[in-house]
């Protein structure tokens, strides 16, 4: 589903946020993105979403070389790959909804489908019922919810979430990374950044840790770099 | 690898669900504008003035026109008799020019009838009364059809006339009708620079509100882009916002320029009345007000669409 072979990313500054990074996860997996801020988790997420592109080296996703994906292309790339974020990035004149409505509406969907996407999709994440009220009237858990309903709507096979639990207290941290953990069960490729240690290390799940921009280890072939 | 998640759309329904977003999104944007009602009131205000002024001046144009149209005889020949011709030779004259193919009416003055009319409308009946005979030639005045009433046919029946023996002079009136059409002409041009540039103002205008538009919804539009939102897709809210912007600047200045119409068209009533012609003032008709609105809409959609080429690619999640 994911595969770096080499990758790099040099900012146009000439700061390395990654240097030649090389990892694979095959469609299904559940990992977890950790090391310190700055080590370039967020970076390597977005060679994943195409929010910026490597320097050196290749990024597979969905068995797509994103280098080749044209500017035009991008929309419909990232229509497979559902994103969660720190700061939610919902849309406070809209209700909940329509927050979660979105990538339907985008993706052309007729009105009765989208009804029943959306709530399936709320119920999901616990939120049946809050469809008519805004985000802003919501926790900070909540929210979060909203995102992650809003990013599994459409049912992509990949799901990237940068600190998604970076506000919230250890026992919501714990309600979201069920919610991952429930979507990786049933097939979607999930990947969490996140240095939130204690959680992580009570889940089974595979650890990639990041360390000045390169892969320091990976749990899964337990090598240690640098 | 999971593909092709989404349930099989026939292309009918997909035709369905794109028409009727373009709807949502149409009304959305005019539901948009509602929400500040007063910015958008002024913008479609500055707009409207901006259309109002040239369509303004193009209906007085054409109503300048119609004017000048009206009056008959606006171009008219007079040919001056040799004084050896009899009023009788004269009148044979008359005959044989009126067969013309060119010529509507001739009206012959004789030689008393013109000493006369002088008499009353030069003030110098007195200093006439003074001569021992009347110094005037007889005239015959000829007015072209509708097909020579214009430079070009005038002057050829004009060097057709001059042919005849009986007559001395012959003179066209119609120097003023031709600095009437060159002014005409050159109002014209006029208006033409006028709509020129003001609809580059309101080009401005629109691209300057939708500019606006377009940064204070940021966020927005890079959550649109991070969730797979084409260009298209995010450019269509604000190219209606031009749409609607642009057809409600065009109806305040239909508003404008009828009122403004209706306003005069009593003075000019009076005005033409005192110079015993019946003048309808009118306003803008319907090939007009389409072109209003048409150029309007289109404006507003020139203007937005040029602001958004420009920023929307701006604007990229990071």
């Amino acid at each position: 589903m994911i595969r770096f072979t080499h990758a790099s990313k040099r900012y146009q500054n000439g700061y390395d946020a990654l240097q030649d990074i090389n990892f694979y996860m095959p469609a299904g997996q559940m990992a977890f993105l950790t090391g310190h801020s700055g080590a370039g988790k967020s970076t390597l997420l977005k060679l994943i979403a195409l929010l910026e592109r490597s320097s050196r080296g290749q990024v597979f996703v969905n068995g797509q070389n994103t280098a080749k994906v044209s500017r035009r292309r991008i929309p419909f790339f990232r229509r497979d790959i559902g994103i969660i974020f720190q700061d939610h990035q919902l849309l406070f004149d809209r209700t909940v909804f329509d927050n979660v409505a979105l990538p339907l509406i985008i993706a052309g969907l007729p009105h009765r489908e989208i009804g029943k996407r959306v709530r399936a999709s709320l119920d999901k994440v616990g939120l049946l019922g809050k469809e008519k009220t805004y985000p802003i009237t919501l926790s900070g858990g909540e929210q979060q919810r909203v995102g992650i309903a809003r990013a599994v709507v459409n049912k992509p096979p990949l799901l990237l979430a940068d600190e998604p639990t970076g506000n919230l207290d250890p026992d919501l941290s714990r309600d979201i990374m069920h919610i991952f953990e429930d979507f990786s069960k049933v097939g979607v490729t999930v990947l969490v950044a996140t240095h939130d240690l204690a959680l992580i290390e009570s889940l089974p799940y595979r650890i990639l840790q990041l360390k000045q921009g390169r892969l320091n280890y990976d749990s899964e072939t337990g090598d240690t770099h640098g | 690898m999971a593909k092709s998640r989404q349930p099989r759309i026939g292309i009918m329904t997909q035709l369905r669900v794109f028409g009727l977003r373009h709807l949502q999104v149409f009304f959305y944007s005019l539901g948009k504008m509602s929400r500040q009602p007063f910015s958008t009131l002024m913008t479609a205000a500055v707009i409207g003035i901006a259309l109002a002024l040239p369509s303004g001046l193009h209906l007085i144009l054409k109503n300048a026109e119609a004017l000048s149209g009206s009056w008959d005889g606006a171009t008219q020949i007079s040919l001056f008799l040799k004084r050896s011709i009899t009023e009788k030779e004269a009148a044979l004259l008359q005959k044989r020019i009126r067969r013309l193919p060119d010529v509507d009416k001739v009206r012959f003055i004789s030689r008393e009838e013109a000493l006369k009319e002088f008499k009353q409308l030069s003030g110098f009946g007195d200093a006439l009364k003074a001569l021992k005979q009347n110094p005037l030639p007889s005239v015959l005045l000829i007015r072209p059809t509708q097909n020579a009433n214009n430079p070009e046919g005038a002057k050829k029946l004009l060097t057709r006339l001059e042919y005849y023996p009986e007559v001395d002079v012959a003179q066209l009136d119609m120097q003023w009708v031709k600095r009437l059409y060159a002014i005409l002409e050159t109002v014209r041009r006029g208006v033409l620079v006028v709509a020129i540039l003001l609809s580059l103002a309101v080009l401005l205008v629109v691209g300057n509100t939708i500019k606006l538009a377009i940064q204070n919804r940021r966020e927005e539009i890079v959550v649109m882009k991070l969730i797979g939102g084409t260009d298209a897709f995010i450019r269509r809210p604000f190219l209606y916002s031009g749409f609607w912007y642009g057809m409600f600047g065009a109806f305040i200045a239909y508003l404008m320029v009828q009122i403004s119409m209706l306003t005069i068209s009593g003075p000019i009533e009076t005005l033409t009345g005192l110079y015993q012609h019946n003048f309808d003032l009118s306003g803008l008709n319907f090939s007009a007000s389409f072109l209003l609105f048409f150029s309007g809409i289109a404006l507003g959609l020139g203007g937005s669409w040029l602001a958004v080429g420009r920023h929307l690619r701006e604007i990229e999640p990071s």
